[in-house]
C-alpha cells in the first residue's frame, strides 16, 4: 500500500501540462499538493462521473493528456464507463483508480467487494489495452515516466491508504472560480 | 409529422459535431441509424445516459457542441448528473429525448404513461427549458434551441413526441 499524498507528490512531478480530473478526497489531496495546477477539472457532485467527463475532455482536446484520479467507490457507480472508454480508445487518457476500499468522504464505510474485486481485472475485461497495478511507491516512481508517455487508454490501480487528512477546500472545489480557472487555462 | 432528415439538418446547422447516445426506439430508425453514416457527426455510444451528460458538459469546455440523444427513461436515470454538471456547474447539455409510447398529438403531461407525464414537470422543477417536437413545422425551432443551450450555458430538453 502507498500513502496517497506521497503517490500524488510523485505524480505531480510528472504531469506537466496534462489535464487532471480528480474526485472527492483525491481532489482535496491534489489541491493541497498542486493548488496552482490550473488544468485541474474537479469532478465533484455526481459521484462516478469523473472518467466520463475525462473522456469528453480527451475527445475534445486530443492534443492534451488527460489524467483521471478516480475513486473505487466512484468507479463502482459508473462501471459502464470502462466499456465506453475502451470502446472510444482515446490515446491521451490515463485512468488512475485510487483504491482505498472505502467511501472515505462519507464516513469511511467499506465499498462492496472490498478486497475481493479486481479493478484492474474489470478494466482489462472491459477492453483497456494497458492495465497496471501499483502498491509500492518505489515501483510507481520508477514506472510513472514511461506510463505517462504510452498511448492510452491506460488504466492503473493505485493501492492507497490515506495519509494525513488534506484540508477540505470544498468552497473552492465546488465554486465558480475553480471552473473559470480551468476554462481559462484550457484556452491558453 | 416531423422527419429525421429535418431534425439532423437543424442539428448540423447549430454546429453540433458530436452525438452522444444510448439507443431509443422512438428515434432509432429516423435519427440514430442515419447518424451512424452521416459524415457531419461523430457518434459516441455510451453504456448509460449519465455518462453522456458528463461527456457533453466536458466537450463544451473544449468549444465543441454535442447532442445527447436518449430515451426519457435515461433522462430520469440521469437527473443527478444533469443537476450537477448542467445546473450546479452551468454547463450546456442539450438533450434530445424520445418520449417512448407517448400518444401522438397528446401533450406529454396528459399521456396515459406515468413516466411520460412526469418528464416536463421534472424539467420545470429543475428550471430546464424544454420544447416538444412532433410536427413538420416544429423542426425549425431545433437549431435555435441548441444555440440557446450554448449561449446560456444551461441544459435544454428537446422532446421528441412521436416515433420517427
Amino acid at each position: 500500500m502507498m500513502r496517497r499524498d506521497l503517490a500524488f507528490r510523485i505524480l505531480a512531478r510528472h504531469v506537466g501540462d496534462a489535464i487532471v480530473v480528480p474526485v472527492y478526497q483525491a481532489a482535496q489531496e491534489w489541491r493541497a499538493i498542486q493548488p496552482d495546477h490550473a488544468l485541474t477539472y474537479y469532478s465533484i457532485g455526481a459521484m462516478g462521473q469523473a472518467s466520463s467527463a475525462a473522456l469528453g475532455l480527451a475527445i475534445g482536446r486530443p492534443d492534451k493528456r488527460i489524467i483521471v484520479l478516480d475513486g473505487d467507490g466512484s468507479l463502482l457507480m459508473n462501471l459502464g464507463t470502462l466499456v465506453t472508454i475502451a470502446s472510444q480508445a482515446p490515446k491521451n487518457l490515463v485512468h488512475f483508480l485510487c483504491e482505498n476500499g472505502m467511501y472515505e468522504a462519507n464516513g469511511a464505510h467499506p465499498i462492496p467487494g472490498r478486497g475481493a474485486v479486481s479493478f484492474a481485472g474489470l478494466a482489462r475485461a472491459a477492453g483497456y489495452p494497458k492495465v497496471h497495478e501499483f502498491n509500492e511507491l518505489d515501483v510507481f516512481e520508477s514506472r510513472i515516466t514511461s506510463l505517462l508517455r504510452e498511448d492510452g487508454p491506460i488504466f492503473a490501480t493505485l493501492k492507497l491508504v490515506p495519509g494525513d487528512p488534506p484540508p477540505q477546500d470544498y468552497d473552492f472545489i465546488h465554486g465558480k472560480a475553480a471552473r473559470e480557472v480551468f476554462r481559462a487555462a484550457l484556452k491558453r | 409529422m416531423i422527419g429525421g432528415g429535418q431534425i439532423l439538418d437543424q442539428v448540423a446547422q447549430a454546429g453540433v459535431e458530436f452525438i452522444v447516445s444510448v439507443p431509443d426506439i422512438t428515434t432509432s430508425a429516423g435519427l440514430l441509424w442515419p447518424i451512424v453514416t452521416d459524415k457531419r457527426f461523430r457518434l459516441i455510444r455510451v453504456c448509460k445516459e449519465d455518462e453522456g451528460v458528463s461527456i457533453c458538459g466536458a466537450l463544451s469546455y473544449c468549444d465543441k457542441r454535442a447532442l445527447l440523444l436518449i430515451q426519457y427513461t435515461g433522462l430520469l436515470d440521469s437527473i443527478n448528473a444533469i443537476r450537477a454538471a448542467g445546473c450546479d456547474y452551468r454547463l450546456p447539455v442539450c438533450m434530445m429525448v424520445g418520449l417512448l409510447e407517448k400518444e401522438p398529438g397528446v401533450p406529454p403531461t396528459k399521456s396515459a404513461r406515468f413516466g411520460v407525464r412526469i418528464v416536463e414537470p421534472i424539467l420545470d422543477a429543475m428550471g430546464i427549458p424544454h420544447d416538444l417536437f412532433e410536427l413538420d413545422s416544429d423542426a425549425e425551432r431545433i437549431a435555435p434551441a441548441i444555440d440557446r443551450t450554448y449561449r446560456e450555458s444551461w441544459p435544454m430538453g428537446l422532446l421528441i413526441g412521436r416515433r420517427i
